[in-house]
């Protein structure tokens, strides 16, 4: 290959910086705009499925076993069952809690898919499926169209769940 | 080979934007109209693929998100490709072709209002030399489009011509995002866009989908009373340089209709998917189209151009007409890359 005389001695290049920001107006969607505006005031609307009965949250506008529309809101609890759960021990970069943390499955009452979420007020080492949780909210001051607004969930202190409510989803 | 065909096409309504809903939502009503129109239980469809991509909605895997509007239980056979819904009728043609499934669904999506098209195309250049410059797509094309003219072989005015042939087709195309009448005088009295285009050389920006159902062999003619056979399908692809490429002369587009057979019998009408006015020149020369051949019935691009779809919809347009008996054979292409890099050239029979 013949030579560039003009870049002869020129340092080559090694590695260059090439940073990409792009900029989106995202949209939620029917289905998921309706659960956002229900979180405003307080309220886990979820959609059900006229196809299989299913009710789902945060709903995305389908059903996914049937590959159709859901339009039926309907309100479900802000209280459930922990199907799952994971203590989170491993720092990573921009964590907002500290660890040892839980996350959780939540079925809530009324809802055919867990919602996630994390388990507090409670010893990590005691979580367990079938534990019996409620929402704890934001003051209603600070209530916007985000999942944000349920803080965290803890235990109601009920009995747990019998096995048979939820081991469809364990 | 197996005789394989298209046997129901569906599309969206395009728009600039469709407010309000997600990918999923856009999607599903398609998604019902292709099975449905044809009486096809979703149990029936052995492979499902799709080209979408996640560049244009701004977010993460939300092709797999999409699948929420398919009814993928139980598991269903499933692929996706990064690329023009076109390159995933590919895959789904050569699954058919394997012989283990007689029909597959096929789709293609985007929503391209959340963000800037023209910088977002910018992404799927060389990302060493091209992409940090940020070339919007529009550039580009307008780059290829003076080499083009330089030639001295076409002009501004032959290309407002074409969009306006293009606009005044599409009057009879519901789902079309443009359409009307204009006079070729007086849109190429507007300023340029980016010389030597104006705007209207260039593609809207739209939101939409479309889906096909293809079919092999006895199932095809049990789900359609006229299939859409596919006798010729290929797929060629030039240099992503811009700078090794001849810009004038769309090697992987000749090479692609020599394959598929194009000029192998007569071309009722072609569906080319030539975003830019000045790309159906190219893709006209390309594939040995004569003047007798009628370019466009839909609209084309320049009447809506939904990304990852547009392509696909080329080939569902040729294949409605087909199945409609208002022509027994017909090409339909696609396009993808800055520039026209990469092409596909399907070509469509009746029986």
């Amino acid at each position: 290959m013949a030579k560039i005389q003009a870049l002869e001695g020129v340092e080559p290049v090694t590695m260059i910086d090439a940073p990409a920001r792009l900029d989106y107006t995202f949209t939620a969607g029917r289905a998921t705009s309706r659960f956002l505006k229900g979180l405003e005031k307080k309220k886990l609307l979820g959609e059900r499925s006229a196809a299989t009965g299913k009710v789902y949250i945060p709903p995305r506008g389908a059903d996914p076993v049937a590959g159709v529309p859901t339009d039926e809101q309907v309100e479900v609890a802000d209280c459930g069952t922990v199907t799952s759960f994971c203590v989170v021990n491993v720092k990573f970069y921009g964590q907002a809690m500290e660890c040892p943390y839980v996350c959780a499955l939540v079925l809530l009452d009324g809802a055919d898919v867990a919602m996630f979420g994390l388990i507090q007020e409670m010893p990590y080492e005691d979580v367990h499926p079938g534990l019996r949780v409620e929402a704890v909210w934001v003051d209603d001051n600070e209530l916007s169209t985000t999942l944000e607004n349920i803080k965290y969930f803890r235990p109601t202190g009920q009995e747990d769940a019998p096995l048979e409510t939820y081991k469809e989803h364990v | 080979m197996r005789d394989v065909a298209v046997v129901s096409f569906a599309q969206s309504e395009h728009a600039r934007a469709l407010p309000g809903v997600n990918e999923v939502e856009m999607l599903m009503p398609v998604i019902g109209q292709v099975r449905d129109q044809i009486g096809l239980d979703k149990s029936r469809v052995g492979f499902t693929c799709s080209g979408s991509t996640d560049y244009l909605a701004g977010q993460a895997f939300s092709f797999v998100m999409t699948l929420d509007g398919i009814g993928a239980w139980p598991p269903i056979s499933e692929s996706h490709v990064e690329m023009d819904a076109a390159w995933a009728l590919y895959e789904a043609w050569v699954k058919l072709q394997m012989g283990e499934i007689d029909v597959a669904m096929v789709y293609g999506y985007s929503k391209t209002s959340p963000g800037d098209l023209p910088d977002v195309l910018t992404r799927q250049l060389d990302p060493y030399c091209y992409a940090p410059l940020w070339p919007d797509s529009v550039s580009l094309a307008a780059l290829q489009a003076q080499a083009l003219l330089d030639t001295g072989s076409t002009s501004e005015r032959e290309w407002a011509e074409i969009a306006s042939r293009s606009r005044a087709s599409a009057k009879n195309n519901p789902n079309a995002q443009l359409k009307g009448d204009f006079d070729p005088d007086v849109i190429l009295a507007d300023e340029y866009l980016v010389a030597p285009l104006r705007k209207h050389d260039c593609p809207p920006i739209t939101d939409g989908a479309a889906a096909i159902i293809l079919a092999a062999d006895d199932t095809a003619r049990e789900l359609s009373k006229r299939p859409a056979w596919i006798r010729g399908l290929e797929h060629r692809i030039d240099a992503q340089s811009l700078g090794v490429r001849d810009l004038v002369n769309v090697k992987s587009l000749q090479l692609a209709g020599s394959a598929a057979g194009v000029s192998t019998g007569k071309i009722d009408f072609a569906e080319l998917h030539a975003p830019f006015t000045y790309q159906e020149v190219l893709a006209k020369r390309a594939l040995g189209l004569g003047a007798d051949v009628q370019i466009n019935p839909s609209g084309g691009a320049l009447a809506a151009n939904p990304m990852m779809a547009a392509g696909l919809v080329r080939i569902g347009e040729a294949a409605d007409r087909i199945m409609a008996g208002e022509g027994d054979r017909a090409v339909a292409t696609a396009t993808q890359g800055a520039c026209m890099q990469q092409n596909l050239v399907c070509v469509l029979e009746g029986e």
